[in-house]
């Protein structure tokens, strides 16, 4: 099959390779970190609202694991600008496999999502609505 | 030359008894069993994690269900009895297969490898155990054993210990001989790493702990499938092995023990099959192994077991072993040619068939995911040893596990399909 890969298609790798909005943000609105304690991914995003309180307006993300990953939170913090809080909450695991543009293994999916599950309890951080130090996907690989 | 003539083992005799290894991947996995657009041919070097099972064993399970089906122990009945033959002679061959020469009175069946190691922890460990004494692994024990002392420690007081793994992947003796003392009850070490291939000096660690009146526990579940193996040799007191690993099916495990240390132990699992009589007021317990074995047991993988057992003897323990070795050195000597490849455990000629590694700068799962779109099955992950992988430094890791039908041109396509990713992510 060469060097084509049905996951790891350009846009993935560009992503990974050359991560958008990568670093922190000098003065969030709010900041999230999360985990995927089996592989070992990790996320934090930085998320800087509207003076309306509920449109966001920049996003960056650091952290380090797999591409999926990775890359994943890259797209997302070009996604999310302009879109509200309660858009993000709303966002699901079809979104994400859309925003990526492949297919994702059932395996993988978990790496995938991390990055919109850490913004969305951020978000939610933010409003009072939950209360927790860290973000960890469910599941183990073993 | 042809070439099963370069290898221990009649390979291409051993492929054709496992028709999953002619079958394509790469398809929709959401409808299993139907592989119309698969295209890529399968590579299977995920042995450690469950072995495939040739036909011979298969045509065991399908004669039971055709021939014989029917619960044991309890019906006077033609087909009962019959089963009740098949499944009590099984624990006699796995017996005999490990060198335990009680037989069936010190083998039980079980789910598996885990199932055996909880059984002991919870019939022997919560009675026996208690503040001041101490249980001793190693750091680089599989979850099963790991996960279950630890537990079983948190709820009677006693204390966990670890025999340190040193940069070669190999245990630190001297460090055992400090662990081992006299508060120390149980010695529980895995026989072969499933993630550094290491193989233990488990007989010397019998010793250690028997000086100290410890008992000696030995994981096996991957030394039983890949080398000749004597429980009374290595003196252990008890040994745990699976099925699956072994040409076995799934859903089935041994547990030896020494015949009066399990007699003394109490029953792990209350009900069925496992008692002699029984009042409102109180009950009685069968003997060995059946003390052992509540409710209906696992009949048909027992017979399976049994049959995966003369599948091995057959082909020989000692050529297995040989042949795991040969391609662990191979592959430890292919993967080695990569400067941006880091192995973990042994040199290659001194270890398990398998081979655990890190592609510099490409995260373990995405390895394997274009492993896996090349039709190579690997492991990626922590393979349930999660402590040591912090040890080493490492979240996850992918590993090539071997077994009798594999090949070197297997391990060829493994380094083939790991320099795509190597271009894929340069």
């Amino acid at each position: 099959m060469g060097i084509g890969s049905d996951m790891y298609r350009q846009q993935i790798m560009d992503h990974y390779k050359n991560p958008r909005n990568h670093g922190r943000l000098e003065s969030p609105t709010f900041t999230h970190t999360g985990e995927n304690p089996s592989c070992g991914d990790t996320i934090t995003m930085d998320v800087q609202l509207a003076d309306d309180g509920e449109t966001i307006e920049r996003v960056a993300f650091s952290g380090d694991g797999c591409a999926i990953s990775q890359a994943s939170a890259s797209m997302l913090t070009q996604r999310l600008p302009g879109t509200t809080l309660s858009e993000l909450a709303e966002m699901d695991t079809d979104d994400i496999t859309e925003m990526l543009g492949v297919d994702i293994s059932p395996m993988r999916i978990k790496c995938a999502v991390l990055a919109r599950q850490v913004a969305q309890d951020g978000a939610k951080i933010h409003d009072g609505e939950i209360e927790i130090e860290q973000t960890k996907t469910e599941g183990d690989d073993d | 030359m042809r070439v099963q003539e370069s290898y221990p083992v009649d390979v291409d005799a051993i492929r054709a008894d496992f028709p999953i290894l002619q079958r394509k991947v790469g398809g929709d996995i959401s409808t299993p069993g139907e592989h119309d657009d698969d295209d890529t041919p399968l590579v299977y070097l995920d042995n450690a994690a469950t072995s495939h099972t040739p036909e011979q064993v298969v045509d065991a399970i399908v004669d039971y269900y055709h021939g014989y089906n029917s619960n044991v122990h309890r019906g006077i009945h033609h087909l009962s009895q019959e089963a009740s033959v098949a499944y009590e002679n099984a624990h006699d061959r796995v017996a005999e297969f490990i060198g335990a020469s009680g037989g069936r009175e010190e083998v039980v069946f079980t789910k598996n490898t885990t199932e055996s190691m909880n059984l002991v922890a919870y019939a022997w460990g919560l009675d026996e155990l208690g503040p001041g004494d101490s249980v001793v692994m190693t750091e680089m024990e599989h979850h099963a054993s790991l996960v279950t002392w630890q537990q079983i420690a948190k709820k009677t007081g006693a204390e966990v210990r670890y025999i340190r793994v040193d940069d070669d992947g190999r245990l630190d003796m001297e460090h055992a001989k400090e662990l081992i003392d006299d508060s120390t009850k149980m010695v529980s070490v895995v026989h072969v790493s499933n993630t550094l291939g290491t193989v233990n000096p488990v007989s010397e660690l019998a010793d250690m702990a028997h000086e100290v009146g410890a008992y000696a526990f030995v994981d096996g579940a991957q030394s039983v499938p890949t080398r000749p193996v004597d429980v009374e040799d290595i003196d252990a007191d008890f040994f745990a092995f699976s099925g699956h690993k072994m040409c076995g099916p799934t859903g089935i495990g041994a547990l030896y023990g020494k015949r009066d240390i399990l007699e003394e132990m109490q029953p792990y699992l209350y009900g069925g099959e496992m008692i002699r009589s029984v009042t409102y007021e109180d009950s009685t317990w069968e003997d060995l192994p059946w003390k052992f074995e509540a409710g209906t047991p696992p009949i048909a993988q027992g017979v399976g077991f049994a049959a995966a057992v003369d599948y091995l003897d057959d082909i020989g323990m000692e050529n297995v072993q040989a042949h795991e070795e040969l391609l662990a050195e191979y592959a430890y000597d292919r993967l080695g040619e990569f400067d941006d490849i880091e192995m973990y455990g042994p040199p290659g000629d001194d270890r398990g068939g398998l081979v655990a590694f890190n592609l510099d700068s490409v995260h373990a799962h995405d390895l394997s995911s274009i492993l896996n779109e090349q039709g190579v099955a690997i492991r990626a992950g922590d393979h349930c040893t999660q402590p040591l992988h912090d040890k080493l430094g490492v979240a996850a890791s992918t590993r090539a596990s071997f077994y009798i039908y594999n090949t070197r041109e297997e391990v060829d396509k493994l380094v083939d399909a790991i320099d795509t990713a190597r271009e894929l992510f340069a």
